[in-house]
């Protein structure tokens, strides 16, 4: 396998740079001192990331949105781990099917679940309720927990349980204390991947949230739609922030690469 | 001495005996997988079968929704030429964006391959990690980046040139697109580039091959199921791309997934916009069936 | 005139030496293996040779020219590489005329050079197949007759054998040596299997840590190893150390201790002197048990293990342990436990050099 040469470095140079450009200009923005949306050119100021403390629809948006991610992705895995253990160490009629159906939310555009959803809620009387805004993110974010958690489970060598037998553990100590460990990166990989989903999830939430459950992407959304100013790039600079926070865990925990390559 | 295992002959009513197992082990695997496949069928199947069910009914202004079986709708999105602009418009991004895609994102892969670490770990993260950003966030960025006082124009501005309208425009949705979609495309290019044995470009060269060649004759076909995968994630996830075209296209240009929030939210037909949707889903899955076959067909004896 | 030649070939990465001044000259039609364990160099030699791995010092000529700084595509060399590195979306015929592609030959010769190599390893039947659907055993015959229809110059190969079975890998040396003979190309083998390298090579080169130990045939190189780590890795070996009592210009007489002199022959040339401290070395095989109480030295079988054609007792005498080989006659093996009396001709006790690189 030979060296890059120029050409091909160049080419990657300018990748990158599209690549990092929205975000770098989104977090120089948030500081500018000026009305307008211009770069800091003469000065930083913390303007509108105090301006955003005036918007208490925003605060209240950004908690809906976290006590939503934190929901979902808990009560995904509490589900999704049994699922994932069954399909990925047992061999059952019908376990083809229970996967696709576990992982279909990938294949489904979230548009056409988000209207899916707002129609079921409407005929069940659910509309605004925050509780099946939660199943309903479940729902979406099944298919990450899924995907990491099999994929621990599956590459777990299983002689080490059975090793774990044969010097006397039974089969729930052999699991509690040998298996556990040793799929927990995954397990809170797929937990972090689910928090992080449901916290950006846009489209499908747009038609299912009302204004007291609103989230805080739809609630970005909404405003940048009616007016743009530097605002909307602190609450978006605040976003990568918090973001990045969690993809420093989630490096930690599993590995940032290996999530991300791994899980799509 | 006491045997320290236990037997595991028949008893007396001739069943075997197992050794000691706790509740876990008693539990079948359907009984561990049911909270999940309820809450699915409940909200996936349901939902989904129902949307189908709306988009035959007819659609009265004054009372809304009405139940009825009849292809109105179907026949409405088909043949009205206002629809018809936008499906076209929605995939002609996508094919855009997916053929964009492919000529940025599978070179990428390949140099990011060619890399050693920590580099290439390191870019690797900074082409992936966007993902993990919420898309308004990104689909803002492309905003200020793009619109009139924007920093592109103010670029373009330093050579005297524009400035430019770029907002609200086609292709300030495709290259917006192109920018969310990238990862989409080098995930699975990449993963092709790590199933290949290094030693083939070299037995390719000691053939008296040019790095070309070897390029292109021995490198793209092994990654070609990857850009394929890639593609068809990419069309589908932009043909269905919402905040994007919402955010940059501006009230004028609607995509499919715009439409249907007008119609939903909107003028609230929602047979109207179910029958989009619908169609927007069947077109998914045409071309993920495709896709299938097609790497059936081609792939499937030389790389499985 | 040799057909290759490597004039002190040295690959440094900072500053370890991965090779150091390896010098070398193949034959045409000469069949040589660089045989070491992991790590000797023997493979980056190779990956010079063929133009993988830039060299940091020496030269590498084919036929007279030198092609150092040569690019790898423009060599034109046949390479067999240790994992075969068939192209996988390619056919077997699509393979083994991708060379000849590469060189513009017309289509009809390219079908009909392909068909000829088939035969030759005897593959013909299955032209149409993919990598995938073969046995390794196929895979290898592939590469090699990839490697082959382009009548190279010389023929690299990368540890060929190593990932088949004993069994298949028995049967592929054989018929790879048939090849090589049929076709006349010069090889350079790469391998840490000593029994592989001394059966099909003309000759072969040892290395450790990165130089050139010993270059010999294969007899030479077994019955006359230079020094302990060529007699150790070559076959196996009981090291005897002792002072030197007398030197003669054929033979010299040491002193094993417990009252027993050995007496070595020397090579032509050697020089030893009274006193010095050398190691003998006697092959197992050269060594037999007699009737306790005759031979050479009085010893005592500590344990045997049955090798199929041979016998390997490992016995007990008054200057160590000692390995003896014998041949499965069909007789009585000597039982553990029993004292017997080892005997051995004269002429195969060997003196080696003390030193020995690295």
């Amino acid at each position: 396998m030979r060296k890059n040469g120029l050409v091909a470095l160049s080419f990657h140079t300018l990748v990158i740079l599209f690549v990092l450009a929205p975000l770098v200009i989104i977090v120089l923005v948030a500081f500018t001192p000026d009305q307008t949306l211009t770069l800091p050119t003469h000065g930083f100021s913390l303007r509108w990331f105090r301006a955003i403390l005036d918007y208490p629809d925003f605060i209240s948006a950004f908690f809906n949105s976290i006590r939503l991610a934190f929901a979902s992705a808990t009560l995904s895995l509490a589900l999704a781990l049994p699922a994932a253990l069954a399909i990925g160490r047992e061999r059952f009629p019908g376990r083809e099917f229970l996967n696709g159906l576990f992982l279909s939310p990938l294949v489904i555009p979230s548009l056409v679940l988000g209207i899916a959803f707002l129609r079921f809620f409407a005929m069940i009387g659910a509309t605004g309720s925050f509780t099946w805004l939660v199943a309903a993110h479940m729902i979406i974010i099944t298919p990450f927990v899924m995907r990491l958690v099999l994929a621990s489970v599956s590459g777990m060598d299983r002689s080490i349980e059975h090793a774990a037998q044969s010097l006397g553990a039974d089969r729930w100590t052999a699991f509690r204390r040998i298996t556990l460990p040793m799929i927990l990166p995954g397990i809170t990989g797929g937990w972090l991947l689910a928090f992080i989903n449901s916290f950006d999830e846009l489209t499908m939430s747009i038609f299912v949230t009302s204004p007291q459950t609103i989230t805080l992407p739809v609630r970005m959304y909404m405003y940048a739609t009616e007016s743009i100013d530097p605002m909307m790039a602190s609450v978006s600079a605040l976003v990568i922030f918090v973001t990045a926070g969690a993809m420093i865990v989630l490096d930690r925990v599993y590995g940032l690469n290996r999530i991300l390559i791994g899980s799509h | 001495m006491a045997s320290t295992i236990d037997s595991t002959g028949p008893d007396d009513s001739g069943a075997l005996k197992n050794d000691r197992a706790p509740w876990h082990a008693f539990v079948p695997p359907w009984l561990m997988s049911l909270p999940a496949f309820i809450l699915f069928a409940v909200l996936v199947l349901t939902p989904l079968a129902m949307t189908v069910v709306l988009t035959f009914y007819r659609f009265d202004p004054a009372s809304g929704p009405i139940a009825a079986f009849q292809f109105g709708n179907y026949v409405e999105v088909l043949t009205d030429s206002y629809y018809q602009t936008i499906f076209a418009r929605t995939f002609g991004i996508a094919i855009l964006t997916t053929l964009l895609c492919v000529a940025i994102g599978a070179p990428e892969a390949y140099v990011l391959y060619r890399m050693r670490d920590p580099w290439r770990s390191m870019f690797l993260l900074v082409i992936l990690a966007p993902l993990l950003v919420s898309v308004v966030v990104r689909a803002f960025g492309w905003s200020m980046l793009l619109n009139t006082g924007g920093i592109v124009n103010q670029f373009f501005g330093l050579f005297g040139m524009g400035p430019y309208k770029l907002e609200y425009t086609t292709f300030a949705i495709v290259i917006a697109l192109v920018h969310v979609m990238l990862p989409f495309m080098v995930i699975p290019v990449w993963t092709s580039l790590q199933k290949l044995d290094p030693q083939v470009e070299n037995a390719a060269l000691s053939l008296m091959a040019s790095p070309s060649t070897t390029l292109r004759r021995i490198v793209l076909p092994q990654i070609a199921p990857g850009i394929l995968s890639g593609s068809l994630m990419v069309f589908g996830l932009s043909a269905s791309a919402f905040a994007i075209p919402g955010l940059l296209g501006g009230r004028r240009l609607k995509v499919a997934a715009t439409a249907v929030y007008d119609e939903f939210l909107g003028s609230l037909n929602w047979p109207l916009g179910a029958t989009i949707a619908i169609l927007l889903l069947i077109a998914n899955l045409v071309i993920m069936i495709t896709y299938y076959r097609v790497l059936e067909r081609r792939y499937s004896r030389s790389l499985g | 005139m040799s057909f290759l030649v490597l004039d002190k070939l040295t690959k440094a990465y900072g500053d370890l030496n991965a090779v150091s001044d390896v010098s070398l000259s193949v034959e045409k039609g000469e069949f040589v293996s660089l045989l070491g364990p992991s790590g000797c160099g023997k493979t980056t030699t190779l990956q010079m040779i063929a133009g993988f791995i830039d060299v940091t010092r020496g030269r590498i000529s084919l036929d007279g020219k030198d092609i150092t700084n040569v690019r790898p595509n423009k060599r034109g060399l046949g390479v067999v590489f240790q994992s075969y590195a068939l192209f996988p979306h390619m056919t077997v015929a699509q393979n083994v005329g991708f060379g000849l592609e590469m060189r513009g030959i017309g289509k009809a010769e390219c079908a009909e050079r392909i068909r000829e190599t088939l035969a030759l390893v005897r593959l013909d039947a299955l032209a149409a197949r993919y990598p995938r659907e073969l046995s390794g055993g196929q895979r290898q015959r592939v590469a090699i007759a990839r490697a082959l229809v382009i009548k190279p110059p010389v023929l690299l190969l990368d540890e060929p054998m190593s990932n088949l079975d004993a069994k298949l890998r028995e049967e592929m040396q054989f018929e790879l040596r048939g090849i090589q003979r049929k076709v006349g190309t010069t090889t350079v083998m790469v391998t840490h299997d000593q029994s592989e390298a001394l059966s099909i090579s003309d000759r072969v080169v040892v290395m450790e840590a990165g130089r050139v130990t010993q270059v010999d045939s294969p007899y030479r190189a077994y019955e006359r190893p230079e020094n302990r780590f060529v007699s150790q890795f070559i076959g196996k070996a009981n090291m005897l150390a002792g002072k030197v009592t007398e030197a003669r210009h054929n033979e010299v007489h040491v002193d094993l201790g417990h009252d027993l002199t050995g007496i070595a022959c020397i090579e032509a040339g050697t020089v030893w002197r009274e006193g010095d401290t050398v190691t003998l070395c006697i092959r197992p095989e050269k060594l037999h048990l007699c009737a306790v109480g005759t031979g050479r030295l009085p010893a005592t079988v500590t344990s045997r293990f049955f090798l199929g054609s041979q016998w390997l007792y490992r016995v007990d005498t008054a200057i160590g342990e000692v390995l003896v080989c014998s041949q499965n006659e069909g007789t009585e093996p000597v039982a553990e436990g029993a004292m017997v009396g080892i005997d051995w001709h004269r002429d195969a006790v060997r003196v080696l050099q003390e030193v020995s690189h690295g």
